[in-house]
């Protein structure tokens, strides 16, 4: 009888606690909110494979001299008509060539490259709009709060990539433009989600607490509201950036983005239209870099918000 | 229901009248006006170049040519094409049951199949076809659309056709000459599905997950305690409180719709109002993109409204906020 009553606590201690979604040995370890996030995180194989998968595709980007110089032996200067539409493996070449002789594994990697950091730069411009406006409207409230949110309103209802056209249109964008722009149309949804979060948290016991204790505006902010919005804010930069990726590529598709000769994941797919019948790797192998790409900082992002805050992920 | 309907359209002017704030302003912040080129002409005088300003309304301070336009936008004079000459109001309307079209069929399609897929993996949680159906909407909310849509035309246009398959055909919205529905529906197909698919995957999870709170919930224990069969239970109570906040992702998701189908009608050579502003870019033709943009913009602004009108008929507790 105590046998059976103690295998079945030992069964309980090692299943997952609804609330945290840590077993008891973990929970007993664990002190900080930290050492908690990251016990949840390590426990999800999918996107810590999902992360591994990330951290080697951005080295296959940014190596990409290294990858030109070790690797395909090919450089920019190396490209000749006469090995132009040679298969995957063919003449040495990885992935074979493009329509002007250009090695597509080199330009893969160079794309890779150049659409990460528009990405980047874009997920970084838009933290600083979008959280400044959020933060702003959330702490503030009243009439700042109603005219920020009525600005987001006015910026969500033109579709982005109408605005993203428009601007193309009119200016002549480069790459670091091009990050800009995309960040200017994509802020919105984080300031919701920050000024959100701050009016929940201004309403908060403790925070009521601090301030009647005499807490300067600063250490309230410092030591309440950073920790508790900076989850939310890191998630959202992680899934933004895959989506960033796809409108960048989108952009440079359209012909509006980053201009050839320079490669880009959407030019690269461009480029390759023409040439369909001729070559169907071309269009296959930019597209299914992106497509990769994305699906790993998607599942990276899930696994990473579930392990930050197990309640936002409670219904998958 | 009046009151509420008079709230929400009272909200959608401010929301208007941002919108042309912006794609005015947008487009003045272009250097350069319509007359530069005459600037650097040595045959036309300061005295003839300030006549022609004149003439044309530039001289008038910003704002005043602002009212200007929005008078002209208000009675649908969305102005002339600066490359045929036609006016741009016209050639919208002409375009804009094409995009609708498509976008419709796309949003029914991905409604369709999500729906269905979302509530039978909720009621069958953990089963194989959970299972599948998760996994499936994970990887098919990750493709990039124009991804998809070269594939799609590499597979059922050109491989078809090169293994004597039936091919769909790769571009247009019909075949000349041919007025049947059949070959409509041919050339709808692929754009559509291409457009709806990230949607797809997007809106079953969204279901699966609403749909597994709402068996959560005490009134679906209630509804089987008083002895409704299973399958009564879930669609007289559960199907309705799943699916209704689907109305509000689908208002959020339509700018992103009509973004997708610029892309969607431009891989497949559509017809549409996505393909005549990229064509405007392409050509300079600011009227075109400028009025498009504004005429866009506006029709996301309804679609929202009627959503929410819709939402609040069917979710009675959204009135009295």
């Amino acid at each position: 009888m105590a046998e059976a009553g103690r295998e079945a606590a030992a069964q309980a201690a090692q299943r997952p606690l609804l609330s945290n979604h840590l077993t008891v040995a973990e929970r007993v370890a664990a002190r900080s909110y930290l050492q908690q996030s990251w016990l949840r995180f390590k426990r999800n194989r999918l996107a810590i494979a999902a992360g591994v998968l990330v951290v080697i595709i951005f080295c296959f980007g940014f190596g990409a001299p290294l990858i030109s110089k070790y690797v395909t032996h090919v450089g920019y200067a190396d490209q000749t008509l006469l090995d132009r539409f040679k298969h995957p493996g063919q003449a040495g070449y990885l992935l074979g060539t493009d329509n002007l002789g250009r090695d597509v594994l080199t330009r893969l990697a160079y794309g890779t490259r150049v659409s990460t950091m528009v990405a980047l730069l874009a997920v970084v411009s838009a933290l600083t709009i979008g959280g400044t406006l959020g933060s702003l409207a959330g702490y503030y409230g009243r009439w700042v709060d109603s005219v920020i949110m009525r600005f987001v309103d006015i910026m969500l209802s033109i579709p982005a990539l109408f605005l993203l056209i428009f601007i193309g249109a009119l200016f002549t964008i480069s790459s670091t433009t091009l990050a800009l722009v995309i960040a200017a149309v994509s802020w919105m949804g984080l300031s919701r989600l920050i000024r959100g979060e701050i009016m929940s948290l201004k309403r908060r016991d403790y925070v009521e607490a601090a301030r009647v204790v005499g807490a300067s505006d600063t250490r309230i902010i410092a030591r309440h509201i950073v920790p508790n919005v900076l989850p939310i804010v890191i998630v959202w930069a992680t899934l933004a950036v895959p989506v960033f990726i796809i409108v960048e590529a989108s952009l440079s598709f359209l012909g509006l983005g980053v201009q050839p000769p320079v490669p880009s994941l959407g030019n690269m797919l461009n480029g390759a239209i023409a040439f369909m019948d001729q070559s169907w790797t071309l269009i296959f192998i930019p597209g299914f870099m992106i497509y990769v790409m994305v699906l790993a900082i998607n599942l990276f992002g899930n696994g990473l918000r579930d392990a930050l805050d197990p309640r936002l992920g409670e219904h998958q | 229901m009046g009151r509420y309907v008079l709230r929400r359209l009272i909200q959608v002017i401010p929301l208007i009248i941002g919108i042309t704030i912006i794609t005015f302003g947008l487009a003045n912040l272009v250097p350069g006006s319509p007359i530069s080129s005459l600037e650097f002409n040595p045959d036309i005088t300061p005295a003839d170049l300030a006549r022609i300003k004149q003439s044309l309304g530039l001289d008038q301070p910003l704002y005043i040519r602002y009212f200007q336009w929005l008078s002209h936008v208000a009675r649908g004079d969305l102005g002339l094409s600066l490359v045929t000459y036609r006016p741009v109001m016209q050639s919208i309307l002409e375009k804009l049951p094409n995009t609708l079209l498509l976008t419709g069929t796309a949003l029914a399609f991905a409604i369709l199949i999500s729906i269905p897929v979302g509530i039978y993996a909720a009621v069958r949680r953990n089963s194989w076809f959970d299972q599948v159906a998760t996994v499936g909407a994970v990887a098919g909310f990750a493709v990039p659309t124009f991804w998809l849509g070269l594939m799609a035309i590499l597979l059922f246009s050109v491989r078809f056709s090169e293994w004597g398959l039936p091919s769909l055909p790769s571009g247009g919205t019909y075949t000349l000459g041919s007025s049947s529905i059949v070959d409509r529906i041919q050339h709808l197909i692929m754009p559509a599905i291409v457009l709806g698919f990230v949607y797809m995957a997007s809106w079953t999870r969204y279901i699966r997950s609403q749909m597994i709170e709402v068996l959560r919930q005490d009134y679906m224990r209630t509804a089987e305690a008083k002895g409704l069969i299973r399958r009564a239970v879930i669609f007289r109570h559960g199907l309705r409180n799943a699916v209704l906040p689907l109305v509000t992702l689908l208002a959020l998701d339509l700018p992103g719709l009509f973004g997708g189908s610029v892309i969607v009608e431009q891989i497949f050579s559509w017809n549409g109002l996505g393909r005549f502003i990229l064509d405007g870019v392409q050509k300079r033709d600011y009227t075109v993109v400028m009025g498009t943009t504004l005429f866009i913009s506006i029709l996301v602004v309804v679609a929202n409204l009627l959503a929410d009108i819709a939402y609040g008929l069917l979710d009675p507790r959204i009135q009295y906020e």
